[in-house]
């Protein structure tokens, strides 16, 4: 068994929202091996999407720890939060989150603007990237050309463009249809496959599916947490037939 | 990040919304472009006012006589001869630092000319007189010491009396004027020099022997000199030593005991011109004030849309922050917008400015200078506004919570 690439120990949140103390992580611990592909499942208030901007370095615990890559960055300050999500992390959002009026290559450049890199490197790997998620001649289109799928996938190039260890994913398919929800999903299974983490958080049992552990929250504590065989997308994306779902 | 690319991301924020950031600027570009055009407007008129104490003589001292005193009752200087018409010799002969030396002696006269009269002002002097004031001449020539010595009868014209007694100035010269009913002969047409830095016409002078005129038109006053010394010296340095120089010696020659005040007023001209020249400049620090505080009017115009901007882009912003923008890489990316936002308006101000400046000498004759010191300093003041005004809302972008600001509708 490797070191667990995430590891999230005790981890608890409270809010103060107009005087009523909401405690949105109630002693939550979670620990995750590089490569495994884990779905965090849950009903809205469950604190699933909590837990996630805990985990994408986005907001810090009230108490509890949590290891990134083997370093404690429970404790860290705003500017290294930013530091450890550039380099460590990748970000996928339910509504693609693309800079409008700029080109495919742009948005996927702009981890790498942050990270340093010049020029030239980084429309060499924003390319590569786009070519691995199938929008190699799409390169100068901007969102407003692109479908939902498409613009999905561009956010996915830029989610993996700086080599991040870890993917984060917020209800990816959630403004996708089902047919292009498998095609994001057989995505994600081949980035797994190359050794990338991948954490998504989703209401979607079917989306579930394809995911090799399910992780299942209820009121800011894990209910479930249950390994399984995922069901391959590229299988399910032939055997789709329209109106299925 | 590195500033080229967050230059230009600025500059393609800004050109989404082109109408939005012209309007924005404007205040900008009128401010900067007023600070440029008033300015442009108070050196001209400045250059003005050198060059018409240019065309008075360059390095002139003016010596008048003191002021009479009766009864309590001061008049004005030279009210009461003082000087002696062996002042000009002594100052001639004993100063180091004096090169001319010229009586002038004026009085309104009338002039006749070819049936026609004038009235004008009589000038008596000396030959070196012309070369101290910068006159040339148009037709002719100056008298000579032996005119002065021998009280000839002949005059030199400026330009307005040429106009008012011939119809062609060619004319003049050889031919005879009455002077209070007395025959010159014009031996001279002077060069015209235009409004003098008093505003008066320099050219509606005639010019006659100093001689001559103490003894035809002023009806003398034996020794004293009833007018003023005109002294040319050879730099501005000396003109300074000239003058402390004629003092010690007039005083001395009018044998003033220490404890007495000077019966005389040395002054300089340069003296004049700089007051001169503090007026206008005086007058072009205020115009420029009342510019720089509408630069600060449009950098108001600036916090308010990049307040707006920051609202407008908040999602953007959490974006940013979630794939790696640290809080500073935010603020940078404001200030500079800010910064680029200002300067362009102050590149347009500045083209404005060059703009009514050249329209106000080319239709309306308004001398203008533009100064590249003045188009740096605005430039400048209008980026530093753009810093100054930017902070605030780049501040507050950075603050933003990346979490509320990626969910923010």
């Amino acid at each position: 068994m490797s070191e667990p690439i995430l590891e999230a120990v005790d981890l608890v949140k409270t809010y103060t929202m107009e005087d009523v103390e909401v405690r949105a992580l109630r002693g939550v611990s979670l620990a995750v091996r590089p490569g495994e592909f884990v779905a965090i499942m849950g009903t809205s208030g469950s604190g699933k999407s909590t837990m996630m901007n805990i985990l994408g370095c986005l907001d810090r615990p009230t108490s509890g720890s949590y290891k990134l890559a083997g370093k404690e960055v429970s404790k860290l300050g705003r500017g290294d939060l930013a530091t450890v999500r550039n380099k460590v992390l990748g970000f996928v959002f339910q509504s693609f989150n693309l800079l409008a009026r700029t080109s495919a290559q742009e948005n996927v450049e702009l981890p790498m603007v942050y990270a340093g890199i010049g020029g030239a490197e980084r429309r060499e790997r924003a390319t590569f990237s786009l070519e691995k998620v199938g929008l190699g001649k799409r390169l100068d289109h901007t969102p407003a050309q692109l479908s939902g799928g498409q613009q999905q996938r561009v956010a996915i190039a830029r989610a993996i463009v700086n080599r991040p260890k870890v993917i984060l994913a917020d209800e990816p398919t959630g403004n996708l249809d089902s047919r292009t929800s498998l095609e994001i999903m057989a995505l994600f299974q081949e980035l797994g496959r190359s050794g990338i983490t991948i954490v998504l958080v989703t209401h979607e049992p079917d989306i579930a599916e394809f995911t090799s552990r399910v992780v299942m929250m209820r009121d800011g504590k894990i209910l479930s947490d249950v390994a399984q065989a995922p069901v391959d997308a590229r299988t399910a994306l032939a055997n789709f037939q329209e109106g299925d779902a | 990040m590195n500033l080229f690319s967050t230059f230009r991301v600025a500059l393609l924020a800004l050109l989404l919304n082109k109408m939005r950031s012209f309007l924005t600027v404007l205040g900008i570009i009128i401010g900067v472009g007023s600070v440029i055009a008033m300015v442009a407007i108070g050196e001209g008129a400045k250059a003005e006012v050198q060059r018409a104490f240019d065309k008075m003589g360059t390095n002139l001292l003016v010596i008048r006589s003191g002021s009479a005193q009766t009864s309590g009752v001061r008049g004005g200087a030279g009210s009461q001869p003082t000087l002696l018409w062996t002042d000009v010799d002594a100052i001639r002969k004993e100063t180091l630092y004096v090169t001319k030396v010229a009586p002038s002696l004026r009085q309104s006269v009338q002039i006749l000319g070819e049936g026609k009269n004038w009235t004008t002002s009589a000038e008596g002097t000396s030959p070196e007189y012309f070369e101290i004031r910068n006159w040339t001449f148009q037709y002719g020539g100056p008298f000579n010491e032996q005119d002065v010595a021998t009280k000839a009868k002949v005059a030199v014209l400026g330009g307005t009396v040429v106009d008012n007694l011939f119809g062609n100035p060619a004319d003049a010269v050889g031919a005879t004027v009455r002077i209070n009913n007395v025959p010159y002969e014009v031996i001279g047409v002077l060069a015209r020099k235009g409004q003098a830095a008093t505003g008066q016409d320099a050219d509606d002078v005639v010019m006659v022997p100093a001689g001559t005129f103490a003894a035809k038109v002023q009806g003398g006053l034996r020794q004293y000199l009833g007018g003023s010394i005109y002294v040319g010296a050879a730099s501005a340095d000396d003109t300074r030593r000239a003058q402390a120089e004629i003092t010690t010696l007039l005083r001395e020659r009018h044998k003033l005991r220490d404890d007495e005040p000077d019966d005389f007023s040395v002054s300089s001209l340069a003296e004049a011109a700089s007051a001169r020249q503090e007026g206008t400049e005086t007058m072009t620090r205020l115009l420029a004030g009342i510019a720089l505080v509408s630069l600060l009017v449009g950098g108001i115009g600036i916090m308010n849309i990049m307040l707006v901007s920051v609202t407008e882009r908040t999602r953007e912003i959490g974006l940013r922050m979630a794939i790696g923008a640290r809080p500073g890489d935010i603020r940078i990316q404001f200030v500079i917008e800010a910064v680029v936002l200002a300067s362009v308006g102050g590149l347009l101000g500045v083209a404005l400015g060059f703009g009514v400046a050249t329209y106000l000498s080319t239709e309306f004759g308004w001398a203008t200078k533009i100064d590249p010191q003045i188009v740096a300093l605005a430039l400048g003041s209008s980026a530093l506004v753009g810093v100054g005004f930017g902070l605030y809302p780049a501040h507050k972008a950075s603050r933003l919570d990346p979490i509320q600001a990626l969910r923010y509708e």
